[in-house]
């Protein structure tokens, strides 16, 4: 029985990931300079104001989808370069308050991640935006957000520590995540009003957004013990 | 000792992985899947607004089934090593002999589902819910096929992999859901439609209840036969250095 409770595991885990994050800076440094770059190279690609605009919420998803998967990999090479997760397992951490810790903090890192996106698109792609529209915005985009971070500190953890993790944890989570990718889009666009969709055709998609998060949080914060339990 | 039954591997070491029941049943696989191309091809009739086209349900249909089949399979075993006492890897082998069997037969359906649909759709491929959620899935289990060859002990492979075996069950809903919800709100397909559901007089409908039948039997063929196969894997892996170095000493004359 470990003289920490599941909260304090939970609060140190996502407190040191998020002090790591401010230290090193590869966030607002490195990831943010990456997700910009992909926004202006699929306006290069799709080359018009008008296919821009109606493809925007998709573009903005995708962008987010790929930088995440940059930001959970550092989230969890910090773990294995000195053997971090193996010494919280061998102090007797609560390895489900570590999953709920590492899940809070990438949560806060996709969140910054998606609003710079988000005016990106709004500033790049003439996006208009009303109030209405922005509350659904914020809505899907936690929403799927804590979905999507479940997914990949599940599959994160499974493939940390093995060779080939890079390549490995795309290949896991981007399936999975399709779901989210779409929800999110769809909701986005009718939060943006793409295509001309009006704000209420966004809610519904809320549903299947929370029920994804909520179904692998909890699936996650159970299986991820035994995945590193090794 | 990590191994479920090192009598049943010394046998099948032996004599290859074939037994008299694989061997009965792998002769009544030959004789449904021929009694199927006849069926299939010389027998059932031609569809009247198909043509010959519709005979590539009988592969396409019962590839599906035993993809889905063995995909179930894999969850069950999954959770037989995870939430079973013994932690048999026996069932984590089981598991994995289904996956790899369900993948390719998972290819399989996408293979002669595009080609089908070529033919009476016009199209390789639609984004309707069916195959978008196949397509998924089929990549999904590519990568537990690519968990469980990761590096790592077999007990440490048998947990990841069977906990992501489970997981998959849980994607599976939730991707067709959301499939299902996204083509709900956009315009139907508009080159012929993409309803499969043609009408089946009694004769397809039985060349299609042989081809179940008989992919089924290949299934437990299949699944039979690479297990053992991963069975024997695993003990050459456990015994292989062993044997190495006792054929060593052996050479040069030196007695353990």
């Amino acid at each position: 029985m470990s003289s920490v409770s599941r909260l304090q595991t939970v609060r140190a885990v996502c407190a040191k990931d998020l002090r790591i994050e401010q230290r090193s800076k590869v966030l607002t440094s490195q990831i943010v300079p990456f997700a910009l770059v992909m926004l202006v190279l699929f306006a290069f690609a799709l080359d018009g104001d008008v296919i821009l605009e109606r493809t925007a919420p998709g573009l903005v998803w995708l962008a987010m989808l790929f930088s995440s998967m940059i930001i959970v990999q550092r989230s969890f090479v910090v773990e294995i370069a000195d053997g971090a997760l193996d010494a919280l397992r061998v102090a007797g951490a609560d390895m489900s308050g570590v999953f709920w810790g590492k899940w809070f903090a990438l949560i806060v890192q996709l969140v910054v991640l998606e609003a710079v996106l988000i005016v990106g698109a709004i500033v790049m792609y003439g996006i208009d935006l009303q109030i209405s529209g922005l509350v659904l915005l914020v809505t899907s985009s936690i929403s799927a957000t804590c979905g999507l971070s479940a997914v990949s500190t599940i599959y994160a953890g499974l493939a940390s520590g093995v060779r080939g993790r890079e390549s490995l944890l795309p290949l896991l989570v981007l399936p999975v995540a399709s779901p989210v990718l779409i929800g999110a889009t769809r909701a986005a666009e009718a939060a943006f009003g793409a295509g001309g969709t009006v704000v209420s055709e966004g809610w519904p998609w809320l549903g299947l957004l929370s029920v994804f998060a909520v179904v692998f949080s909890f699936g996650g914060s159970l299986a991820f013990g035994p995945l590193i339990d090794d | 000792m990590t191994l479920d039954s090192p009598s049943t591997v010394s046998t099948t070491s032996r004599r290859g992985t074939a037994t008299a029941a694989t061997r009965v049943l792998g002769a009544l696989t030959i004789v449904m899947i021929g009694w199927l191309g006849v069926f299939g091809l010389l027998l059932s009739p031609a569809d009247r607004d198909q043509g010959d086209a519709v005979r590539i349900m009988y592969v396409h249909v019962p590839s599906v089934w035993l993809a889905y089949l063995a995909f179930i399979v894999t969850a069950l075993a999954s959770a037989v090593h995870l939430f079973g006492k013994s932690h048999s890897l026996q069932a984590d082998r089981v598991a994995g002999a289904s996956a790899e069997i369900g993948v390719v037969f998972m290819a399989v359906t996408l293979v002669t589902g595009m080609l089908w649909g070529r033919i009476t759709w016009g199209v390789y491929w639609q984004w309707d819910a069916r195959l978008t959620t196949t397509a998924l899935l089929f990549i999904s289990y590519i990568g537990y096929l690519a968990v469980r060859g990761l590096e790592g002990s077999r007990s440490q492979r048998a947990r990841r992999s069977a906990i992501v075996g489970l997981l998959a069950v849980l994607e599976v809903p939730l991707v067709h859901w959301s499939v299902k919800l996204w083509r709900s709100l956009h315009q139907e397909a508009t080159v012929l439609g993409t309803d499969l559901d043609v009408s089946l007089d009694g004769l397809m409908l039985f060349s299609l209840f042989v081809g179940v039948v008989a992919f089924t039997l290949l299934f437990l063929w299949l699944l039979l036969h690479r297990s053992r196969v991963l069975m024997m894997i695993d003990l050459s892996a456990e015994t292989g250095l062993d044997a190495a170095l006792a054929q060593r000493r052996a050479e040069g004359g030196v007695t353990p």
